[in-house]
């Protein structure tokens, strides 16, 4: 028989411990579908590892990754920690975009030092509008918020669709449903000479580092912490539930908001429907890792885009499908769920002994 | 029996369990500490103690929930055999004939008193339902014992003491010769429970033997034959209930000597609150109010007596402010309340203390210290510019551990990890320390262990030394009669007249809180009807 029992304090060491074997487990798991796909097994983690830290343009590669899955990680994160669970970073990141297109591909022009912050701002309050809608329907009239942001993702796609057919069209696209593109003067400039990672790598590290202080030592971090871990004492002890929560969605929708105002700004330079892969959904699965740790989504959004960055570029090189990047983040999420549950208790194996 | 008691377990003619040697080990900590009990066919046996003395894990290992790390369960056999139980089956404890009664039923509300007996007995694939046997065993069950209950109702539409008997004919339908009690009296009035020691007296003629787990001394006393005491995981007295005298366990219990709260005469001063003509309509009749008057007075505490479930939630969240009448007014300190917040209220001196502490009380995550200066995070002294003041929070924690003896590994120890009694004193110190001018204290001493009543009680007292007004929404009738001033009933959303707690007779009051009784007591609380 088995038996679970209730640890009483995890220690650090499991704290912080767990995810990185977990992550170290999904990636050896890997080696079980590559087998199976006949593909040399040492060969393709060897083109794994230096499709992702091989050169310095592949490491740039990875990073330019990285930096939307950190701001939507963060978005998921905030906003699990208080129990709203967004599903909407997609939908969100894309509203994110398209207020930085419509303002930064022409409608306004100024200086750099103007024109990004402007754009910033506009994409984080997009995003941020997108989830606080829902958030009032969940407080209000106890809507399950799970439902309205997941379909918001479809509408705002669809609505995307719409004003780049329409309004925001590029003339000049030959026909392409795309948007303008944004004005130099708004464009995240790239960190490193002939380089695709840019500024949003910055902007992004800053927002976790901020948003853990932010959760750690302010009193809106404070009440922020006390409605996710127990909404019924904190509404005993006179924290606004409500009000907190329009908070986290300000918060959550601005991080998702802000991703995707970096992909434009920084990496595509236009709007278009292909945008983001799912940022939006591997957001969730890098808070997860991250065990909904503002510092830890630095973390876990770097393994995530290692992996997909490897993994694509071992499958061009060895035919394998570069669906194996997905299955390895899979496992990994799957290896910290376990993880976690072996965290919080312990194990006991008893030998049935009659009589 | 008592010879028996005393020594390992003998075969005699009619034992009928025996727990020798019981040692169950959590880690470092010795829940259970070589424990010895008997019990024999026909007997009562109390097992009491404090939370955390080892009861539940005893009846654990009984149930076989647990195993025990030494030591043996035996049972007699239907046969008269002295048999061991296999440890850690549940179903061979079944098998044996032992039954349990939790305090949290297991009833399914929506199924009929009946369909919930014969639950989990009858074959799963039939194909017409055939109960003229079961209902004629329960019939019998029923005449000889006197638990009666109508078995056609759906559950959901009995009271508490009709539940509990649905749970009892559940065990004795499944042929239980021992059946455990777990608390059985926490939910009723005195009247249920009364009714409910009759039963089980009865039932012990009859020749069934049963063990109840309670930590209210009286009903104890009233009803069993014998009395083991537990403290600490060990077993530290056993006697026979007639040698047994109400101070003497309770000293066992908690090993040392209990303070005993006493009200000092003290006139009250002016209203403190007042509420008038108050009605609350949420659909659920647990959560509303009709036309509901009271006062609280400077130095002076107001018990509200009632069974669980009357309305004592809508009252307690209208002075928490989290909620606000329908009809009628508040005031507070003589001024109209126009906006019910609880930040609000906890600011301007109302101290509140929550019904289910554990629930509402804190966030189990958070430190001790964070929950501690909750209600105050916002204010000048602990944060500046929206950062918190850290060295702040946690110096008023450690006086406050200090202060009110919370137990805990320190101030950033997250709070789950306290035990009941030291949660209650963690809100003690967070809402008392500011000497609040009304204190709501919604079942304050509910489920702690003794030394932690008299400790909640002692405070309260203080506070009323000290010029608070005090409202004491409580069920436990001892503990009203004991520290409240004036005592108003509540029962299906109506409030009485407050009475003077000298004037008040225990059986009457048991019958107004069933409701079978309205009040024509003068109102002593002369001002309750006029401050409109």
């Amino acid at each position: 028989m088995i038996r679970f029992e209730p640890r009483t304090n995890p220690g650090p060491v499991l704290t912080y411990g767990v995810p990185v074997i977990a992550a170290a487990i999904a990636i050896l798991l890997a080696a079980i579908p590559l087998a199976l796909a006949d593909a040399p097994i040492i060969k393709a983690y060897g083109l794994m590892i230096t499709g992702a830290y091989g050169s310095v343009f592949s490491i740039s590669e990875m990073l330019t990754r990285a930096t939307p899955l950190i701001l939507t990680g963060l978005a998921a994160a905030i906003a699990f920690r208080a129990k709203l669970w967004n599903i909407g970073a997609e939908g969100q990141l894309y509203m994110g975009a398209m207020a930085a297109v419509a303002i930064g591909s022409g409608a306004i022009d100024g200086p750099s030092w103007v024109m990004i912050p402007i754009i910033m701002i506009a994409g984080a309050v997009a995003g941020a509008l997108m989830l606080i809608g829902p958030t009032l329907m969940k407080t209000r009239l106890g809507v399950d918020e799970v439902v309205t942001t997941l379909l918001l993702n479809f509408i705002v796609l669809l609505f995307v669709q719409m004003m780049l057919e329409g309004a925001l069209k590029d003339p000049m696209s030959m026909g392409w449903p795309q948007s303008e593109p944004i004005i130099d003067s708004a464009v995240f400039p790239p960190l490193l000479e002939r380089m695709r990672v840019h500024l949003g790598l910055i902007i992004a590290l800053i927002s976790a580092i901020a948003l853990a202080i932010f959760v750690k030592r302010t009193v809106w971090g404070f009440e922020i912490r006390a409605v996710g871990e127990n909404a019924a004492a904190a509404r005993f002890a006179g924290i606004s539930v409500t009000k907190t929560m329009i908070l986290v969605a300000a918060l959550s929708g601005g991080l998702a908001g802000l991703a995707g105002v970096a992909e434009v700004a920084g990496t595509r330079g236009y709007l278009a429907t292909d945008l983001s892969p799912g940022y939006g959904y591997a957001g969730i699965v890098v808070a997860m890792l991250a065990r909904l740790s503002p510092v830890g989504v630095i973390a876990s959004a770097l393994f995530v885009a290692s992996v997909f960055v490897g993994a694509d570029s071992m499958s061009r090189a060895i035919g394998v499908s570069s669906y194996l990047a997905d299955l390895i983040v899979a496992m990994a999420l799957l290896c910290v769920l376990i993880g976690g549950f072996l965290t919080r208790f312990t194990v006991h194996f008893d030998r049935k002994t009659a009589g | 029996m008592s010879s028996a008691a005393q020594t390992s377990p003998e075969i005699s003619q009619d034992l009928l369990l025996a727990l020798a040697g019981i040692t169950k080990r959590f880690g470092p900590l010795i829940a259970n500490d070589a424990i010895d009990l008997t019990v024999h066919k026909g007997e009562i046996v109390a097992l009491l103690g404090e939370n955390g003395a080892g009861k539940t894990t005893l009846m654990n290992i009984l149930f076989g929930h647990y195993v025990a790390d030494e030591g043996t369960v035996t049972v007699a056999a239907r046969d008269g055999n002295l048999e061991q139980l296999e440890p850690g089956a549940p179903q061979a404890a079944l098998d044996a004939g032992i039954g349990m009664v939790h305090q949290h039923f297991t009833l399914a509300e929506n199924l009929t008193g009946l369909d919930n007996i014969v639950l989990g007995t009858e074959p799963i694939f039939r194909l017409r339902r055939d109960r003229t046997k079961a209902r004629a065993k329960l019939a019998e069950l029923m005449a000889g014992s006197g638990l009666n209950v109508d078995l056609d109702q759906p559950v959901h539409k009995l009271t508490v003491g009709e539940k509990q008997r649905v749970e009892i004919l559940k065990a004795l339908y499944r042929d239980a010769r021992l059946l455990v009690l777990d608390e059985p009296t926490a939910v009723l009035t005195p009247q249920e429970a009364d009714s409910l020691f009759a039963i089980l007296r009865k039932l012990a003629q009859n020749g069934l033997a049963v063990i109840i787990i309670a930590h209210k001394l009286a009903e104890v006393l009233a009803v069993s034959h014998r009395i083991a005491v537990l403290r600490g995981g060990k077993k530290v007295g056993e006697m026979m209930t007639s040698d047994a005298d109400h101070r003497s366990i309770a000293e066992l219990m908690v090993g040392r000597e209990v303070p005993v709260s006493r009200r000092v005469a003290r006139e009250p001063g002016k209203p403190v609150i007042t509420l008038t003509d108050i009605t609350i309509d949420r659909g659920d009749s647990r959560r509303s109010l009709h036309g509901v008057s009271i006062m609280a007075r400077e130095g002076e505490i107001l018990g509200i007596a009632g069974v669980s479930g009357n309305g004592q939630a809508a009252l307690a969240q209208l002075i928490a402010g989290l909620d606000k009448p329908d009809q009628g007014s508040v005031e507070i300190f003589g001024e109209k309340v126009e906006k019910f917040d609880a930040h609000k209220f906890a600011q301007n001196g109302i101290a509140r203390i929550p019904e289910d502490r554990h629930h509402d009380g804190i966030v189990g995550s958070m430190t001790v210290a964070e929950n501690i200066a909750i209600e105050d995070v916002r204010n000048a002294g602990y944060q500046k510019f929206g950062f918190l003041d850290f060295d702040a929070i946690r110096k008023r924690a450690e006086h406050a551990i200090k202060d009110y003896d919370v137990r805990c590994p320190g101030p950033d120890a997250p709070a789950r990890l306290l035990s009941g009694g030291n949660i209650q004193k963690l809100i003690l110190a967070r809402v008392l320390e500011k000497s609040p001018k009304l204190i709501l204290a919604n079942q304050p001493s509910r489920g702690l262990d003794v030394g932690a009543q008299s400790e909640v009680h002692r405070r309260l007292l203080e506070a009323r030394q000290n010029g608070s007004a005090v409202i004491l929404i409580s069920e436990d009738l001892d503990e009203l009669l004991t520290i409240s001033d004036q005592i108003a009933v509540i029962h299906a959303g109506h409030v009485t007249p407050a009475m003077a707690t000298d004037t008040i007779d225990r059986s009457e009051l048991g019958l107004m809180m069933a409701g079978q009784k309205k009040v024509h007591h003068a109102s002593t609380n002369a001002h309750s009807g006029e401050t409109a």
